[in-house]
């Protein structure tokens, strides 16, 4: 369908956004039985009477799971309950082998938080509606349809290895006054919630794998209006990329609807990252159709307030203050601060520094070369291909002259290809810096004698003419010199 | 509080249930009957009694995170009707008015 230009849109609405965010946990075991979580095993072979639903099987709560959710939550300044329960989500669907999903319902354990982003030097306050605790539910596999998609599909397969491995659920309030930068505020927020929930160790918080999942939520409402619009919720949004370009493609087609005289509809629609585009999906069942009531078979969960006081004092640096800290002891301008959270390689930035690399060297590499490799290419910076141990064994060959910067990108483009470490890939392609004299200095003899007329100018002091001369031993060299040691070798014989 | 068949319909519907008219018919009673047993404690029940979802006065019953043996991947599949790579077979799954 067509869609309207994004700043036309802008100038007419208020986007209104809102984020439900599901975070697998990385504990050992899943979250009511000691069945593994570990990813990519056998099919059906993590699974018990518990997490199968087989009758009389008792759940019982993980406690390192309902530690996580609670710091989390602290985290995110979110006030915890007293007193709470589990509530059972009915539904019939196959990838739950008991017809219903342990959850939480109306007396979530964390609640009423807030966090703050920064975008383009905006800091953009999101509220915490909540986050509650439930479970994962199976794998579904969709035989027989031309696209492995449910539509056409024959049959189905399950693997119930993640159904009952910890999971919690934040949801934002609706976020409001965020303009033309909603799908960069939603971006930011996405990002700073990955950094946060790596930094109190609580999930793997790998997007491509789904142990962080987002589903984005947006309307639009008349500029001026204070009346929320219909909102559309779109699934499958599976990095941070396509966080923010799926809210962009739906606040342009939501508009191009409304400028058409059209009504959007509150549908679950589905984003398709090749494509680009969202479409309709499952119709969403309204919330009283899952007939959710206490869970019987779990006792509530009352936190001490002193559980809950010592848990606080395990938390990170808050995200903010990290970076205000980070940045001043890496002096960097307002300018480089806004690139780093931009291309979001605060975190690289940090392991590469831990690595050895200086904080200048590390930025200028994940900021610039490889946020524009991993732009071009479609893929989160952190899974370009180069770890930023390798990043910063790249900037140490370039300091002990073994290579250039130039040839340094040549060695990026072989460990990208998976040639093995940067040393490793000199080595195979034979990158290294030529700094045998004898070579260099036929080389430099060479170009002198084809051009007497530039070596002239540069006996009579014209000192930048040299640069032609360099330009030409490095032609000669393929790339693999010093540039600093051509010029001295030039003026050696011409100064 | 009388229970419509149209409601019955839609509960068994939500169940994927497939019930005939005179199922609904003679259903939509006897599962009143159930409804007005459970509404005889909103009776006796009053603004100083909590509702209760649990005969247990406890809270807090944790398990530490330590992985079980879980069953073998044939003991799970044993009972299944239908089995295809090790996995669980099921039904074409149909949507909303598919």
């Amino acid at each position: 369908m067509s869609l309207k230009p994004y700043e036309e849109v802008l100038e007419a609405y208020d986007p209104a956004l809102g984020l439900e965010v599901h975070v697998e946990l990385n504990t050992a075991s899943k979250m009511f039985c000691g069945c593994s979580t570990e990813f990519g095993a056998a099919p059906n072979t993590h699974t018990c009477p518990v997490c199968l639903g087989l009758p009389g099987a008792l759940p019982v709560v993980n406690a390192k799971a309902v530690e996580s959710v609670i710091r989390i939550g602290l985290a995110l300044n979110c006030s915890i309950a007293t007193w709470c329960r589990f509530a059972r989500k009915n539904y019939f669907y196959p990838d739950m082998p008991k017809n219903f999903q342990t959850s939480q319902y109306d007396e979530p354990i964390c609640f009423d938080g807030w966090t703050e982003v920064e975008v383009d030097g905006v800091t953009y306050r999101v509220e915490i509606e909540r986050v509650h605790m439930e479970e994962d539910a199976g794998k579904l596999t969709h035989i027989g349809g031309s696209t492995g998609r449910i539509q056409g599909a024959d049959h189905s397969l399950l693997d119930y290895n993640r159904a009952g491995v910890p999971l919690m659920e934040i949801v934002t309030k609706p976020v409001l006054g965020t303009g033309a930068a909603a799908p960069k505020v939603a971006r930011a927020y996405m990002t700073q919630l990955r950094e946060l929930l790596r930094a109190l160790g609580v999930s793997d918080v790998r997007m491509e794998q789904g142990s962080l999942r987002c589903d984005a939520n947006v309307s639009l409402a008349p500029k001026g209006s204070d009346v929320l619009g219909t909102r559309t919720e779109t699934k499958n949004v599976n990095s941070l990329r396509s966080v923010e370009r799926a809210l962009t493609y739906e606040i342009q087609r939501q508009g191009e609807v409304l400028a058409a005289g059209g009504r959007v509809l509150q549908e679950t629609r589905h984003w398709h990252e090749d494509a680009g585009h969202t479409s309709p999906g499952r119709s969403k069942e309204q919330a009283e159709d899952y007939r959710y009531f206490p869970e019987p078979d779990l006792v509530p969960i009352a936190p001490a307030a002193e559980w809950v006081e010592e848990l606080r004092g395990t938390l990170p640096e808050p995200p903010a203050q990290r970076r205000r800290r980070l940045v001043a002891e890496w002096g960097f301008t307002e300018l480089e601060l806004r690139d780093v959270i931009g291309s979001g390689s605060l975190d690289l930035i940090a392991d590469t520094v831990d690595a050895g690399a200086s904080p200048a060297a590390a930025r200028k590499w994940w900021s610039g070369d490889l946020a524009r490799r991993a732009n071009a290419a479609g893929v989160e910076l952190e899974e370009i291909g180069i770890t930023p141990a390798q990043v910063a064994e790249l900037q140490s060959l370039i300091e002990d002259g073994t290579i250039n910067d130039k040839l340094a990108r040549q060695v990026i483009d072989g460990v990208l290809a998976g040639e093995g470490s940067p040393a490793e890939v000199v080595e195979a392609r034979g990158l290294a810096v030529v700094s045998d004299d004898g070579a260099l200095a036929e080389a430099v003899d060479a170009a002198i004698a084809a051009n007497p007329e530039v070596a002239d100018r540069i006996r009579g002091g014209k000192v930048q003419a040299a640069g032609a001369l360099i330009g030409q031993v490095m032609k000669a060299m393929r790339g693999q010199a010093d540039a600093a040691r051509v010029r001295e070798l030039i003026m050696e014989r011409l100064g | 509080m009388a229970l419509t068949t149209a409601e019955v319909a839609r509960l068994a519907a939500l169940a994927r249930i497939e019930l005939s008219e005179d199922e609904l018919a003679r259903l939509a009673p006897q599962l009143e009957v159930i409804l007005e047993s459970v509404a005889q404690v909103t009776e006796v029940a009053g603004d100083d009694v909590a509702p209760m979802s649990h005969p247990l006065p406890l809270t807090n019953v944790f398990r530490a995170d330590e992985v079980r043996p879980s069953l073998a991947a044939e003991q799970v599949l044993a009972a299944a009707p239908a089995v295809e790579d090790e996995r669980f077979r099921v039904p074409r799954i149909l949507g909303e008015g598919q």
